[in-house]
């Protein structure tokens, strides 16, 4: 198995679900069951009707930039430069913070449709990142 | 009726170590250095003091200090939360101390080898699976790394809406370097900053390029604090606190708060305003001068509107008008701040707002009543309203 760069995320009780589902393929949003919220990042109890149970859906992979940084320095081992990193509004409702792949620094804009790619890395880990949108995404 | 804590307390003294690259000491010492030199210049003895509060990133404990500078028996030690969100934090947690009677003398310290030794923007790392490093590998795996990139998502949202350009970073970042050229402490003293040069100097994480950073610096600072009664006593004039708090909002993340709804403004900021207008029962146009907090030269131009000193998206107008210099509407960090003149993580800003109350500043403006502090942008935060006697 190739060595990777990457920092790992830690797997707790309220995140390793999380990247469970990104490991499978899907970007997933926690739902309140009892108030139907949905929230990101995940948290063990719902802000709104303070309900302790919940779930989660997949989401489509389609959403809007919403900010951005284009990061010059410092620049860590691995990572390509400049490395766009992206605010998405998933067309759910909530943000998600992701690279943007697949683009230019001078092509991305404020409210740009992107989709999402599951990105693998040598090692097998897996996480989301975006594209500009292709209309592809499901 | 006046809040209880208005006016019940002051800062008695400030200390400062050199401000340097490499200062060849250890944190300790320079934690020891600066709470001795507050001490000598409020002309209180060590011995006398009975509190130190911190900041949790501080490598200092509050007893290896209490031990090495001959401290009293302590009743009072404590260390606050959240990088330089901690500033005026722990000036707040000193006042209360000291207006409650819990204790009498307390120092409030930051002392880092933030150069030569830790780093911040090294990235984060960490073992134990806390609900902080769960926070923060939201972010780590994708490279974002550093508190620059942090603050740029948020800078250049707010940026793109208010149309807000990189000139008016540079005019704050120049404005502070001009201050410096008074101040033999500073780092960017002999050093001046032209538009040119600013425009030139290298994108780090856009739309923030090198001179919107703040200075990496080994030193430390700390600040006395005692009741207003017995700081009339003591050698120098009394910065009278009519106001300190903290601030952290519903949605408030360390340094990631992308999830709110909107992204171009500082709602921790304009809570800390309105909380500290009403402790000091004073408003906006009672401010005569500021050190707002300065990591970034965004969050200087953000603050003037979380504070009140113009409306939303009117902060590019005010710097473009020149109100942060001496002779402008509100001469901030006129010792160069954490930009120009040292990072001690905010605890410098503190020491100048003293200065700028006793009239002893190196850029006195005339006829300073009120000044205004903040804490940290972007993280649990607060502020100080220092007064005349």
């Amino acid at each position: 198995m190739a060595k990777s760069f990457r920092m790992k995320p830690p797997m707790g009780e309220d995140n390793g679900w999380w990247w469970q589902e990104a490991a499978e393929g899907r970007l997933a949003i926690q739902r309140c069951t009892q108030c139907q919220t949905l929230r990101h990042p995940p948290r063990p109890a719902c802000g709104k009707c303070h309900s302790l149970e919940w779930d989660h859906l997949s989401a489509s992979g389609r959403g809007t930039l919403c900010s951005f940084t284009i990061m010059h320095h410092p620049q860590f081992p691995g990572f390509d430069y400049p490395l766009i990193i992206i605010l998405v509004d998933l067309e759910e409702g909530t943000r998600f913070t992701s690279q943007l792949i697949n683009c230019a620094p001078e092509d991305v804009e404020f409210g740009m449709a992107v989709e999402m790619v599951m990105h693998e890395d040598p090692d097998g880990f897996r996480l989301p990142m975006f594209q500009p949108a292709t209309g592809a995404a499901s | 009726m006046s809040h209880f804590l208005k006016d019940k307390t002051a800062i008695a003294g400030i200390g400062l170590t050199e401000f340097s690259k490499k200062s060849g000491v250890s944190e300790l010492s320079l934690a020891a250095q600066a709470t001795l030199a507050a001490c000598e210049d409020a002309g209180l003895s060590p011995s006398e003091i009975d509190g130190f509060v911190s900041y949790t990133l501080d490598s200092t404990d509050e007893i290896e200090l209490a031990r090495t500078v001959g401290a009293n028996d302590l009743k009072l030690f404590t260390k606050v939360n959240y990088g330089g969100g901690a500033a005026v934090g722990t000036i707040l947690h000193a006042v209360m101390a000291v207006a409650t009677g819990v204790a009498d003398n307390v120092i409030c310290y930051r002392a880092m080898n933030g150069r030569s030794g830790q780093r911040m923007g090294q990235g984060i790392s960490g073992q134990i699976v806390s609900s902080d490093l769960i926070h923060w590998s939201w972010y780590m795996p994708y490279g974002m790394l550093t508190p620059g990139s942090w603050i740029a998502m948020i800078a250049n949202k707010y940026m793109h809406h208010y149309g807000v350009t990189s000139e008016d970073l540079g005019r704050v970042a120049i404005s502070q370097r001009n201050y410096a050229q008074n101040n033999p402490r500073a780092f960017g003293y002999g050093k001046p900053l032209t538009m040119e040069e600013y425009m030139a100097s290298k994108m780090v994480a856009e739309p923030l390029r090198l001179y919107d950073f703040c200075q990496e610096t080994d030193g430390g600072c700390a600040i006395l604090i005692t009741s207003a009664e017995r700081a009339r006593d003591l050698k120098q004039k009394p910065a009278v606190i009519r106001g300190v708090v903290q601030a952290s909002t519903q949605g408030q993340e360390q340094m990631t708060s992308f999830y709110r709804e909107e992204l171009d403004s500082l709602p921790e900021m304009e809570m800390a305003a309105r909380l500290v207008y009403e402790q000091s029962g004073l408003g906006p146009d009672d401010i005569n001068a500021a050190c707002l907090y300065d990591a970034f030269t965004s969050e200087i131009i953000m603050q003037l509107e979380s504070f009140g000193f113009c409306g939303r998206g009117e902060g590019k107008d005010m710097v473009r008008e020149g109100a942060l210099d001496i002779d402008g509407r509100l001469p901030n960090n006129t010792h160069g701040g954490l930009l120009s003149e040292a990072y001690i993580h905010g605890m410098n800003n503190i020491a100048e707002g003293a200065r700028l109350v006793r009239g002893s500043s190196t850029n006195q403006p005339k006829n300073v009543e009120h000044v205004l502090v903040s804490s940290g942008v972007g993280v649990p935060t607060g502020a100080l309203i220092l007064g005349q006697d």
